[in-house]
């Protein structure tokens, strides 16, 4: 009896905690795009077709279990060897009703949902490409009045929180906050071209029912359609190394007249951003700037003091590259010197060249020089990296 | 296990004592008892890690791993648990009972069977020692790529992945050596009567994943190869930079790994129906429909691969190709459940541990089998693909399809093998905890995919907070319960009440014939199979 007063407050405490599941997702999340609602329209189709298979197979199973038990005295048929017309005939019921499902019930909607889903060319409105790297994305508008708006979008979640033993308060979109979201227009159909530029990385919204992956040295292709104004977020889905947790995605749709306004209002701070290069910085705000470019990108690997994780992470205090000189006696980047290893990077180490614009890339550079216990003394302009890429 | 046939004295039943036995023996029944051992230990090995991964899933925020040892878990789990669990415990029970089952006195190559066995521990230890390395500073620690190496990630890690390599080679070499000898032995050494036609199902199943190892082991070494020369040797076969495609290893390791998933059931859906009708007291419905559909599906499983990878881009057409192929799949399947169903349906069942573990074993593989159907659809495939919806799913098909099967045989033969019985307590206490504890870890993970929680990632955002937390509670409960397992095992092997010849009251078949254990040398006279 005890036993059984256990039991009874045992499901009595999971059904009252079934209740605080009662805003829970039990289903994929609201669809916000033609595809992901034909996905989520399969997905629950298919979900009651092979439901009710399980139930009647698993009802059939059960009732012999009960009826047709030794205890019971129950007396095994003595079948003779089944004729084998029979034994067709019986096999091929579940064969033909399988056949069915598959190939009619189920197999003619997915032809049309794949047909749809691989169709990116169709009535788009606009392009994007999006650039996946260890661990961030980069976005960039291909056409129309957006086009050549192109920035980074990065984890924004502070690292604090996402270091080991936080045992604080963390953000209400932990893990799921980019410095940089990609904004979309309402309505628009969006061709997406992907690719990456080191590893392969899946660029996912689960509300937009499209991913792909995101392939170095391919092109690959989706389109997302937002029917709905509204912030979107997502992951990387696809194994990418220790920063794989870490690279989400934020989506903003935003309707047509407050895109706009966006795109206008981004042009103007790129452009902004673009003029700091040409003009002269002075060491303290290189080193100011740098900090928070280096504490974004660089603090995952080399961490934030520059201590690195060795022997996949170098230290960046005291090290030749950093402590050694940048250009040589000809005026040029030395190969193998600091310049080159940001710009270019080095097996682990990402190109930051198409990642970091000419500003962050002289700041951080400057940074690691007479920061994080360097003490080289020189400045680099961006002038300089400007001219390094040519 | 080691005294279970010690204490037999037939003649010409001299050996080596001692560690030489085990080092230097050909005889089918050490071989596999060395089998199994290593593979409970990798179980246990591969489990711990995989709690120390539960573990850190249970609640937001990193606790316990840094995020680098936590992709290098992940993968060698899974290594460990596929290549030195499932697999070893497979070849286990076909060296113990394909030569009882079919009348032969031992397996047809006895001296390769012995290094089989032997080149397992050394891949053991190649896959672990980077672990150990990493302690030392040397290298970065085991491959953190997951078990599928994808290049160019695999191609930019650490010396865990030559690691890795060289251990896939060792254990395929191992895993071909294995399906030579099956494959000769069932081809030549049937006792006279027994045509193929008649043979046991679990020889069946084993013959088809013999081929299948045969046929799909190489190209998963050659594509490991390529991946070693990319990355010592500046090859570019992977690399976009020199002309190669990164998709193209997923062609390469998948034409291995989807045959793969068939290569750790077949030899389940070959024992299972036995013990179904053993418990059942009841002939299996269908032979001759069930070795079709294993035909079937040994076929249909290396025509499938690039289901695997829907998402990584390909053209309409062979989207289309390889889903309703896999679709396909489910025909023979189907096929299989009705028979394996039909068999109980009017039979005199009783319900000792090895057919406890077989109805669970149907209805939660049944549960894979459906959740992979739904899978097979390419569009809905976009939203599963890397999600924990497939985690859910592949330990359907794995853990309940593959490891619970293997317990079932498990059960079923440990008292011919060591002539006693375990105890029948221990053992349905060891199922009911397995099952529970097991749809408590991963129906919630369907949840934790459909909701937008990707697979491999240390971290995850709150929203998945309770999902993880029961996932991992139970998670903790299935890997305890496995100790039941091992100390059941343990027990019996050293005493315990005697089993009959026959041991189970319905058991039918050659093995059964022979006395509880088997004498060392098997059917000295060769049985007649009417």
């Amino acid at each position: 009896m005890q036993v059984l007063k256990k039991i009874g407050l045992g499901l009595a405490g999971m059904l009252a905690s079934l209740s605080a599941f009662a805003d829970y997702a039990w289903n994929f999340p609201l669809p916000a795009t033609p595809m992901a609602l034909d996905t989520l329209h399969v997905h629950n189709k298919f979900m009651t077709i092979t439901g009710i298979i399980f139930i009647v197979v698993l009802a059939i199973m059960i009732y012999a279990i009960f009826a047709h038990r030794k205890s019971k005295n129950f007396k095994p048929v003595t079948d003779k060897a089944p004729s084998t017309a029979v034994e067709i005939f019986w096999t091929l019921i579940p064969f033909v009703i399988l056949l069915l499902i598959d190939f009619v019930i189920m197999g003619i909607p997915a032809y049309h949902s794949v047909v749809m889903m691989e169709d990116t060319r169709d009535k788009a409105n606009m392009v994007i490409k999006i650039t996946g790297s260890q661990w961030r994305w980069q976005y960039e508008y291909m056409d129309g009045d957006a086009q050549g708006i192109k920035f980074v979008s990065t984890l924004a979640t502070p690292k604090e929180q996402t270091d080991k033993g936080y045992k604080g308060v963390k953000n209400e979109n932990y893990l799921l906050e980019v410095d940089n979201h990609l904004v979309l227009p309402v309505g628009a159909k969006v061709r997406v071209l992907m690719t990456a530029t080191d590893v392969l990385h899946n660029w996912w919204v689960p509300q937009f029912g499209s991913s792909r992956v995101a392939v170095p040295g391919f092109i690959r292709e989706t389109w997302v359609q937002v029917e709905r104004p509204g912030t979107y977020r997502g992951q990387c889905k696809e194994l990418c190394g220790k920063g794989h947790g870490y690279m989400p995605v934020v989506v903003d749709a935003l309707p047509v007249a407050e895109y706009k306004v966006w795109v206008a209002a981004k042009k103007e701070e790129l452009a902004k951003a673009a003029a700091g290069a040409d003009k002269e910085w002075t060491k303290d705000d290189l080193i100011a700037n740098g900090k928070v470019v280096y504490e974004k990108n660089c603090a995952v690997c080399h961490q934030a003091n520059g201590a690195g994780l060795p022997p996949a992470f170098p230290a960046l205090t005291g090290s030749k590259i950093a402590n050694g000189p940048i250009f040589g006696a000809d005026g040029k980047y030395l190969k193998d010197g600091h310049l080159d290893r940001v710009l270019n990077g080095v097996r682990v180490m990402p190109s930051w060249k198409a990642l970091l614009n000419d500003t962050e890339i002289a700041s951080v550079i400057t940074y690691e020089r007479n920061g994080l216990g360097n003490s080289v003394g020189d400045v680099l302009q961006p002038a300089q990296v400007k001219a390094a890429r040519q | 296990m080691s005294t279970t046939t010690v204490a037999h004295h037939e003649e010409h039943a001299e050996h080596p004592t001692g560690i030489m036995r085990w080092l230097t023996t050909t005889n089918h029944k050490d071989i596999g008892t060395m089998y199994l051992t290593f593979s409970l230990i990798m179980f246990l090995v591969g489990g711990s890690m995989i709690l120390a991964i539960r573990a850190e899933l249970f609640q937001p925020g990193l606790q316990l791993l840094n995020p680098e040892f936590f992709n290098q878990l992940i993968g060698v789990h899974a290594l460990i648990m596929i290549f030195a669990a499932l697999m070893p415990a497979a070849t286990g029970f076909a060296n113990w009972m394909i030569p009882l089952q079919i009348g032969a006195p031992d397996m047809a190559l006895p001296r390769l069977n012995n290094w089989g066995f032997w080149l397992l521990p050394p891949s053991a230890i190649l896959l672990t020692l980077p672990f150990t390395l990493a302690l030392f500073g040397i290298g970065d620690g085991a491959m953190a790529t997951g078990w599928t190496f994808y290049p160019p990630l695999s191609v930019q890690g650490g010396i865990g992945v030559d690691f890795a390599i060289f251990a896939v080679h060792l254990l395929g070499i191992s895993s071909v050596l294995g399906s030579i000898n099956i494959i000769v032995t069932l081809f030549n050494m049937r006792a006279p009567g027994m045509t193929l036609m008649k043979m046991p199902m679990f020889a069946w199943g084993w013959l088809i994943t013999a081929f299948l190892l045969i046929a799909t082991i190489p190209v998963l070494a050659g594509a490991v190869t390529m991946l070693l020369t990319d990355r010592h040797f500046g090859t570019h076969f992977f690399d976009a930079a020199g002309g190669g495609d990164p998709i193209m290893f997923q062609h390469l390791f998948w034409f291995f790994g989807h045959p793969e998933v068939y290569i750790l059931l077949l030899p389940v859906w070959g024992f299972i129906p036995q013990i179904l009708e053993t418990f059942s007291r009841k002939p299996m419905y269908g032979y001759k429909a069930q070795v079709y559909s294993l035909w079937a599906i040994g076929a249909l499983a290396v025509v499938v691969w690039a289901h695997h990878f829907f998402t990584a881009g390909m053209p309409v057409p062979a989207l289309l190709y390889f889903m309703y192929s896999t679709m396909a799949i489910s025909l023979p399947l189907a096929v299989l459940f009705f028979c394996w169903i039909k068999t109980m349906w009017k039979g005199s069942m009783s319900f000792e541990t090895p057919m406890l573990f077989a109805v669970g074993w149907i209805i939660l593989f049944g549960i894979g089998g459906l959740t992979g159907l739904v899978l097979a659809d390419v569009a809905a495939d976009a939203q599963y693909h890397n999600s924990y919806f497939v985690v859910a799913h592949f330990h359907y098909t794995l853990f309940a399809g593959g490891i619970m099967g293997i317990m079932a045989g498990t059960y079923y033969w440990l008292p011919k093998m060591t002539g006693n019985m375990y105890s029948e307590k221990l053992g349905k206490l060891h199922f009911w905890l397995t099952a529970i504890s097991f749809n408590l870890t991963f129906i919630p993970q369907f949840f934790l995919g459909l909701a937008g929680m990707p697979r491999r990632i240390p971290d995850y955002a709150l929203q998945f907070a309770e999902f993880n937390m029961i996932s991992s509670i139970a998670a903790f409960v299935l890997g305890f319960s496995q100790l039941l397992f091992v100390y059941n095992i343990i027990s019996c092997a050293r005493g315990g009440k005697k089993a009959t010849d026959q041991v189970w009251e319905g058991a039918k078949g050659l093995e059964w014939t022979l006395p509880s254990p088997p004498p060392y040398h098997s059917f000295t006279e060769q049985p007649i199979v009417k």
